[in-house]
């Protein structure tokens, strides 16, 4: 049916979250997010900018690993992604671990910036490729970062969507809940209310997700899968073919 | 060239990380600022203990291999895992079975506690945090209300003033200036470091800081305690503008260290026996 990977469904998806902004700044472990803030660069000619993490090409910093924190914490980043091992209902994430904190049943690697980025980041859009009862949970066993603060807490940013392979919320910072927004192409309300481990709104009728152009997979494909290889070469690889440079000793 | 000079480059690479002692506070890198592999190969060959880790702001494959190796006792970071290539199974496994103590961060509050350190100020405040279980687990940080503000809670951290800091640049001069180019982080760990001891690919002739364009991203020589010349020293790891990870390694150590057994073998492989140059 599809002439698309979930991967390109993800990142347009993504494209259009991200809106018409300045700066979008992408973190580690995001291969789809910084497909999508690279195509989105392509397509407006140069904008908006884009800093992502561990790039030389595509990272415009010159003050050390500080300058993404010092930048953002003025609010001159608009646009950042997080994931998480458990994400629940009230935009909770947890990347550091299971069960209790001293003896954990699992443990994630940690909870990079999202301490401090979700804070501060107007639109952090939350992104998880597995959309299961494991990682979409009631609540989150370690809260790395909270969807919400108490009113006296600075908080200019937080949660704005949650993407994953089946499906877009829209978050509601007011309400503290997810809307369910759209379902990918070949997949279904009901499933994703399966395998979802958290309470959500959704409207009567639920949207399928918009597939991306012809345009867009184009540039995805030929212009971007070739750049995203500097940073994500085993991503590249796997979903766009494109040959990982190895050293040889 | 002075005497003070030459004195600064070690005659390999064993002896660059000789003065590092069991115990010491060590700071190092994230992985696209130049991590010293060779140099964490050797004090792994000579069974340093009880290393107090701080990756600033994150660790990969080096912090994995580190506490495989048994020399960390506490790790002080903001996550580990082998990016592209899955969780770091012995910081994993250490972390299940509770043989280090972890100091769980977020990435800008290490930078903070560093920039503290080299300003000499005892702590820095970090917005952010507030409501995150990181902050539960950390009772060395502290939340007080702004006194310029009202209402309105912010979190101090302490200053971290590391023993040694530990990385892996582009080239050294003789006068013992490193080149780091745009890795300014390695400026800060160097500032707030007691000590600094840097690996390079290799000698630059001439000085760094006749050069404008090149001094602005070097570290005085004031800073460096200790140079030695490791060609491909961040390997496997890559070192940006020179060369790429070895992924095929990195997939393979993945495969291996994910049992004991497996990463014993790695270590025999790669660590214990010098590597052929």
């Amino acid at each position: 049916m599809t002439g698309f990977a979930p991967e390109e469904l993800l990142a347009d998806t993504i494209m259009r979250l991200i809106g018409d902004v300045r700066h979008v700044a992408v973190g580690n472990a995001s291969p789809i997010p910084a497909l999508a803030a690279l195509t989105l660069r392509e397509r407006g000619g140069g904008m908006p900018y884009v800093s992502l993490l561990g790039s030389r090409r595509h990272m415009f910093f010159t003050d050390g690993g500080r300058e993404l924190f010092d930048c953002a914490g003025q609010g001159r980043v608009d646009v950042f992604f997080l994931s998480g091992g458990e994400i629940d209902g009230a935009g909770n994430i947890n990347l550091v671990s299971i069960g209790d904190y001293a003896q954990p049943n699992v443990r994630f690697p940690g909870s990079f910036g999202s301490g401090y980025l979700y804070y501060v980041v107007p639109k952090v859009i939350l992104f998880r490729v597995e959309h299961s009862r494991r990682t979409l949970v009631r609540q989150v066993s370690f809260i790395s970062a909270p969807g919400g603060n108490a009113d006296n807490v600075h908080r200019p940013g937080g949660p704005v969507a949650l993407v994953t392979n089946r499906c877009l919320f829209a978050f509601d910072r007011a309400a503290k809940r997810f809307t369910l927004a759209s379902v990918h192409p070949g997949h279904t309300v009901d499933e994703v209310i399966e395998n979802t481990g958290f309470d959500f709104d959704r409207p009567e009728k639920v949207p399928v997700t918009e597939a991306p152009s012809a345009e867009t997979l184009r540039l995805m494909r030929e212009t971007i899968a070739p750049q995203l290889a500097e940073v994500y070469p085993q991503f590249a690889a796997r979903v766009f073919g494109v040959k990982v440079a190895q050293t040889s000793q | 060239m002075t005497g003070r000079a030459m004195s600064q480059f070690a005659p390999n690479i064993d002896e660059a990380v000789a003065a590092i002692p069991d115990g010491a506070m060590v700071i190092v890198p994230r992985e696209s600022s130049g991590v010293p592999m060779e140099a964490t190969r050797a004090l792994i060959r000579r069974s340093v203990k009880r290393l107090h880790l701080v990756a600033l702001p994150t660790s990969t494959l080096q912090g994995d291999m580190l506490i495989g190796a048994g020399c960390v006792e506490t790790l002080e970071t903001s996550a580990v895992s082998l990016g592209e290539f899955g969780p770091a199974p012995r910081f994993t496994a250490a972390i299940l079975g509770k043989t280090i103590q972890m100091k769980d961060a977020t990435c800008p509050a290490l930078y903070a506690q560093v920039q503290a350190a080299e300003k000499g100020v005892p702590f820095m405040p970090l917005r952010g945090l507030i409501g995150s279980d990181i902050l539960t687990h950390r009772p060395d940080w502290r939340v007080i209300d702004n006194p310029f503000g009202n209402d309105d809670p912010i979190v101090l951290l302490p200053a971290i003033k590391p023993d040694v800091a530990l990385f892996h640049a582009a080239m050294a001069d003789r006068a013992g200036n490193v080149f780091i180019g745009r890795d300014r982080e390695l400026l800060t760990m160097a500032h707030a470091s007691a000590r600094t001891i840097a690996t390079v690919e290799k000698l630059y002739d001439g000085n760094l800081m006749d050069d404008p364009a090149l001094s602005a991203g070097t570290v005085p020589g004031f800073y460096i305690e200790t140079v030695a010349v490791a060609p491909r020293g961040a390997w496997p790891l890559q070192l940006l503008d020179h060369y790429p990870a070895d992924g095929a390694h990195l997939a393979d150590y993945a495969k291996a260290a994910a049992t004991a057994e497996g990463f014993a073998r790695y270590l025999d492989q790669y660590v214990h026996v010098k590597r052929a140059a």
